[in-house]
């Protein structure tokens, strides 16, 4: 089963490919040009034009744009003068810290507002959480951010505004992401520079993603407690607690853990806004970089990326889905 | 229960005719011209939050411009691009959808693999991809929006055509002699529309902070329109000296969306029968 899901992706990651490989031709203007810049010599054009095969067919482009995705070649960045592929895989780990960490704070917030909401229904505790939930799904995060800034940053002066981390403080690279290095080489005084550096993007990223998981929990639990097993729980004398935090929501967390793996898409969108208004060192912010330095090429490897890694998240959610609910079957 | 569901859709449809007035009569509305300067009267505050000349309600920008003025203007940006992108990414999403569900095999096959390829991207991407390659417009931030917003509509609509297709009412119309697109246009549309009118309330809500969040990367609608996204960009710099370019523009982007979502809400509960019978 799991090897036709497996065979079923292919398709689409060309197709994936395919958008991506296209978005180059979509953009006025010769590719060539838009490679190298507007103040390209002849030869060089001349040189890159036949270098990426750009003198071949359409198809035979596409076939060598997949042959070096295939292997990673990318060529170099226009604006950083560095391989593609390299700047990627360096910024990487700080995109999937913010992620990760964003993911833990919507997951702290909803579950509970959520479930809370659900067992006091209709009452005014439940129309707080859900009124809370819709401004939530409702608030430009980028606009949250500014304001984030602005009060805690600026006039409060409790966290910093912008990096991965104190000027001065170095932490040694061994996974990438801050967090764990520093702890990993028992340095502090970098680990609570990192999670306050991380701490007001996390939120910025995380309200959105908490505002749906609080709607999805809500009406999942609502769901399950009109279940007959429920009723049974309580027949048997269990108390209100057990039969919530025991029965309801752990039935209730297969539909919301599904929700927050498709929900990633949604941390990637809201990870290139994030951390360009933090001025955060991920993806995000080197995809918004490449576009206003025109590094097309660039761009375009950054796009694909966002592009596969959603993908076979969603992939593995699927997969994992069948394991955590055995009825579902792919 | 019932009730809050009507003031639901009732609060929220008044925001959105609120901002539809804004959109339209802007010129007669905007106290002052959203692009005269007036560099005497740089980084008014608030005329209530004791600005000295108390004719900027809302305070004036870097080059003296008026924000409540831009942001009413910039109102007509975010109905344009919305409403536009809403019912284009409709059309397309209903009627593939519509066509795949109804005809099945072949068609709905092709249909489903290129839906899964659009859906393989997270939607803002795709449309900062297209904007990153097509460059700063109007009409390219409308199809880049609706290129990456016309799959949810169309999974919703074949969804439905599927399970509409096998009521009685259409087999007794195709016993009729009724064509397919007839009985497409006839009787399954108007039956898919109360879902097709949630979707597009919610899809109205993500494409206007969308266009916001484009505008603010700098991807948008050229500079010289004013937007809400670009005078939040553009306040960012002013921040510490006068934050109220930033808060303005940023509350007339939450209330609207909270307004459509609200609207959304409403709708999908009135009519969905589950939560009817409750």
């Amino acid at each position: 089963m799991i090897g036709r899901r497996l065979i079923g992706a292919i398709p689409v990651l060309l197709g994936i490919s395919f958008i991506v490989f296209l978005l180059m031709h979509l953009a006025p203007g010769d590719p060539v040009y838009l490679l190298l810049g507007e103040n390209a010599t002849p030869e060089d054009v001349a040189r890159v034009r036949h270098e990426w095969g750009l003198d071949e067919p359409l198809a035979m482009q596409y076939w060598q744009f997949i042959s070096r995705a295939m292997v990673g070649d990318f060529g170099r960045s226009l604006k950083f003068g560095e391989p593609v592929m390299k700047l990627v895989l360096e910024r990487l780990p700080a995109t999937i810290e913010l992620a990760t960490i964003s993911l833990i704070v919507a997951i702290l917030i909803s579950i509970p507002i959520g479930v809370y909401s659900a067992v006091k229904r209709d009452t005014l505790v439940d129309h707080a959480g859900t009124s809370m939930a819709l401004i939530g799904v409702s608030l430009p995060n980028f606009w949250l951010g500014i304001m984030l800034i602005y009060f805690l940053g600026g006039r409060w002066n409790l966290l910093p505004v912008a990096g991965r981390i104190e000027y001065g403080l170095e932490v040694q690279a061994i996974t990438g992401f801050y967090l764990l290095d520093s702890l990993l080489m028992g340095n502090m005084a970098a680990f609570w520079s990192a999670v306050k550096h991380l701490l007001m993007p996390a939120i910025t990223l995380g309200t959105a993603l908490a505002a749906i998981v609080t709607r999805i929990t809500r009406s999942s639990v609502l769901e399950m407690m009109r279940q007959d097993y429920v009723m049974t729980a309580r027949a048997k004398g269990l108390s209100e607690r057990a039969v919530i935090w025991r029965h309801i929501l752990r039935n209730a967390l297969i539909t919301v853990v599904t929700i927050l793996g498709l929900q990633l898409g949604a941390l990637l969108n809201g990870s290139v806004i994030t951390e360009t208004v933090f001025s955060y060192p991920g993806i995000g912010d080197l995809l918004i970089q490449s576009i206003s330095a025109r590094d097309y090429r660039l761009t375009q490897v950054l796009i694909l990326f966002f592009g596969v890694i959603y993908f076979a998240v969603n992939l593995l959610v699927d997969v994992v889905y069948t394991f955590i609910d055995p009825r579902i079957k792919l | 229960m019932r009730r809050f569901r009507y003031f639901k859709v009732f609060a929220g449809g008044m925001i959105l005719v609120g901002l539809i007035v804004c959109g339209v009569a802007a010129p007669m509305i905007a106290p002052y011209d959203p692009q005269e300067q007036r560099l005497e009267a740089r980084l008014q505050p608030p005329a209530w939050a004791g600005g000295a000349a108390a004719r900027y309600w809302l305070g004036t920008d870097n080059l003296g411009r008026d924000i409540l003025s831009r942001i009413i203007y910039g109102s007509r940006i975010s109905l344009l691009v919305g409403a536009t992108t809403v019912i284009l990414a409709g059309l397309l999403g209903c009627i593939l959808g519509g066509v795949a569900g109804y005809f099945g095999k072949g068609v709905d096959e092709l249909v489903s693999k290129v839906t899964e390829i659009f859906l393989a991207f997270p939607f803002l991407l795709l449309a900062i991809a297209l904007m990153a390659f097509l460059g700063q417009g109007v009409v390219n931030i409308i199809l880049a929006l609706m290129m990456s917003r016309w799959v949810q509509y169309c999974r919703v609509v074949r969804g439905e055509v599927l399970s509409l297709k096998e009521r009685d009412f259409i087999t007794a119309a195709r016993a009729l002699g009724a064509k397919d697109f007839y009985i497409l246009l006839r009787h399954i549309a108007p039956n898919t529309l109360p879902s097709v009118t949630v979707v597009a309330t919610f899809a109205m809500a993500i494409v206007i902070i969308s266009e916001a969040s484009l505008s603010f990367l700098g991807l948008g609608v050229p500079a010289y329109i004013p937007t809400w996204g670009s005078m939040l960009s553009e306040g960012r710099s002013y921040m510490t000296r006068a934050p109220w370019l930033t808060i303005f523009p940023g509350l007339a982007i939450f209330i609207t969306v909270f307004g459509i979502n609200l609207l959304g809400d409403g709708l999908r509960d009135l009519f969905d029968p589950k939560l009817q019978r409750q």
